[in-house]
């Protein structure tokens, strides 16, 4: 194949790949600005962050993590002065501003909140899915396309018209603004695309294996268990890491079912506010701690990503 | 081979022997795997969904538990297509959606087109373009919307040093006429990349020996574009608008962020307004009603659509 290429007579020319690497290389420097910059706000001090003309160059502060992860209280300079010295360099920065370090903010909680309902979620989607996949994709299922396209189109409601029978249904079981009730409908939303990747990462694998094992004694179930999931652990991890972005960054159902105890990042992120409205360098923050695990599980996922974003209809 | 093997071995062994080795049967384990999944989309998806049917005939309200519930039969229903604001709303939708695809459509392939060339370093830049997509809507609609803020935001300034307009006359987000288009930049930005890495897959899709052909016909390159490049990669480019089609409908998290439906409605789209009516003005039965149609919307278009991509690859 690549011979062929190589030799092709319709390979581009030289200067076309440099036009085009040109207009691509230009095109992913703007896309990225935006990041770049709420990266370096996160940096700046709230002063600067609102600065006009704004500042590409600043004295970088740690000012916004402190801010994030704490509450400050305003109080008198007679007050602050009766302290004893600073503790900790956010103890020195609120300070300066005229205002003591009053407590942890609900960063952390929410954070970890976020942690606990992607994983959790993640997971039973995955084993459902894994299973389901498994299922579909060796055994004859009575309507197994009707099944398939049932799950699927579980996905096609609008999140809020999904929302308004589960906030009713929630209030019932009590499962309103609990992680539980979060775990399970992310793993509802989830479990379609765990179930269409999987099959596809699994219809790739010969039976031949399994009957192998079969023959040599093994049960269906340990046929499965020994040959199928070992082959199957690229595909389960990209499936999960999929259900994870999606469950980490999911904001419409954490918005209107949780606002308190099981209440995630995204709908917290944007209610960060310091003294006279939004504390942006906080805020940025808070996004960027967000955003770090997305970039990393993007640049883990590029080979499989388009397969995810198609729920396996594209496989390359 | 090995399955005639398999067969016969089967065959042969006495039923109820095979059963104790065979532990569960292929059928009954089918089931065993299939059904908690079907259970949970039953439970969490499904049975809300006959709720809502149920609750759009009637006049409850989620926030007065206790008040007697009226059936209304069609009520609803008839009132939402009277509904001038609920029109407003899909117009406003339909700007959104048809604006978003033809933007990312058009960037997304032409991006692809070129990366396609496979120049040096293609793989890096590729995989930074698709970072926006990655990101949460809801969490970028609120850096956007700091970006957009006429005087402190970079986007303002940038335009300004760019066409010289005062930046303080750049309210992305307050200006009626502008609003709009700012919460579709937000969703090009976010979203082209998508687009891209479908239209990629589908010009990769294309075999050379085919361009080969063309150049020994002496084809021009434009001919090539148009007879080979586009027709070829259409069932890709249709599949990334079906599933941004889709999405785009639904579209709440990045728009209730950047702009809440604001100024005014100008941005309300559908589900923002599907929210204010279910989570604000607590008229459940009414957003319901309100959202079965939006549910039969997405779902029928889909299906027409997907037909019409069936037929596009067939030929």
């Amino acid at each position: 194949m690549s011979l062929t290429t190589a030799h092709s007579v319709v390979a581009p020319s030289a200067n076309s790949k440099r036009i085009a690497g040109a207009i691509i290389i230009a095109y992913a420097l703007i896309s990225i600005v935006p990041l770049l910059w709420i990266f370096a706000t996160s940096f700046k001090t709230p002063p600067d962050s609102i600065a006009y003309p704004p500042k590409i160059l600043f004295q970088p502060s740690l000012e916004g993590y402190c801010n994030l992860f704490t509450t400050r209280t305003r109080q008198t300079p007679e007050y602050i002065n009766s302290l004893g010295p600073a503790t900790s360099f956010c103890d020195e920065t609120t300070r300066m501003r005229n205002m003591v370090i009053a407590g942890p903010s609900n960063f952390v909680p929410r954070f970890v909140n976020s942690l606990i309902i992607a994983f959790g979620s993640t997971f039973c989607a995955v084993f459902l899915g894994t299973l389901s996949a498994y299922g579909f994709s060796r055994f004859k299922v009575p309507l197994a396309d009707d099944l398939l396209f049932f799950i699927l189109s579980t996905r096609m409601m609008p999140p809020i018209a999904v929302a308004i029978p589960i906030y009713l249904m929630y209030r019932e079981l009590g499962l309103s603004d609990t992680a539980l009730g979060m775990i399970l409908l992310y793993t509802a939303v989830n479990v379609s695309l765990a179930v269409w990747l999987l099959k596809g990462f699994i219809d790739e694998i010969p039976r031949e294996y399994e009957e192998a094992a079969m023959i040599d004694g093994y049960t269906r179930l340990q046929a499965f268990w020994r040959t199928v999931l070992p082959q199957a652990t690229t595909g389960i991890a990209a499936t999960a890491i999929f259900c994870l972005i999606f469950a980490w960054n999911e904001y419409a159902f954490a918005a209107l079912l949780t606002s308190g105890t099981a209440q995630t990042a995204p709908p917290f992120i944007p209610t960060i506010i310091g003294e006279g409205g939004q504390d942006w360098p906080a805020v940025a923050a808070g996004t960027t701690i967000f955003l770090v695990p997305i970039l990393v599980f993007t640049i883990l996922l590029r080979k499989q990503l388009l397969r995810g974003i198609t729920f396996g209809a594209v496989r390359k | 081979m090995l399955n005639r093997t398999a067969e016969n071995v089967a065959r042969a062994t006495p039923e109820p022997l095979a059963r104790k080795v065979r532990g569960i049967s292929d059928k009954g384990l089918a089931w065993l795997f299939i059904s908690p999944t079907i259970l949970l989309l039953l439970a969490i998806n499904i049975f809300p969904l006959f709720w809502a049917i149920y609750l759009s005939f009637t006049n409850y309200r989620a926030n007065r538990p206790n008040e007697v519930v009226k059936n209304l039969g069609f009520a609803n229903y008839q009132r939402i297509l009277g509904d001038q604001d609920i029109w407003i709303a899909m117009q406003t939708t339909a700007h959104f959606v048809f604006w978003t695809i033809l933007l990312q459509t058009l960037i997304g392939f032409t991006l692809a087109w070129l990366i396609d060339r496979k120049f040096r370093g293609h793989a890096f830049w590729t995989t930074l373009i698709l970072v926006p997509m990655m990101l949460s809507p809801a969490v970028v609609g609120n850096f956007w919307r700091f970006l957009y803020e006429p005087q402190i935001g970079l986007f303002a300034y940038a335009i300004s040093f760019v066409s010289g307009i005062p930046p303080t006359n750049i309210q992305m987000l307050s200006n009626v006429s502008l609003a709009p288009w700012s919460i579709i930049i937000v969703d090009t930005w976010m979203w082209t990349p998508y687009v891209m890495l479908i239209c990629l897959a589908g010009l990769r899709s294309i075999p050379e020996y085919i361009y080969e052909a063309a150049e020994v016909d002496r084809a021009s390159n434009w001919r090539q574009f148009w007879s080979i490049t586009l027709p070829m990669a259409l069932p890709f480019i249709m599949l990334a608008v079906l599933f941004r089609g889709i999405e785009n409908f639904k579209m709440f998290d990045m728009v209730n962020l950047l702009t809440g439906g604001g100024p005014g409605s100008t941005t309300e789209v559908a589900s923002i307004t599907l929210k204010r009516q279910a989570f604000e003005s607590w008229r459940t039965g009414y957003s319901s009603a309100f959202a079965i149609i939006l549910f039969v919307a997405v779902f029928g278009l889909a299906n027409i659509y997907v037909k019409a991509l069936n037929k596009v690859k067939q030929r």
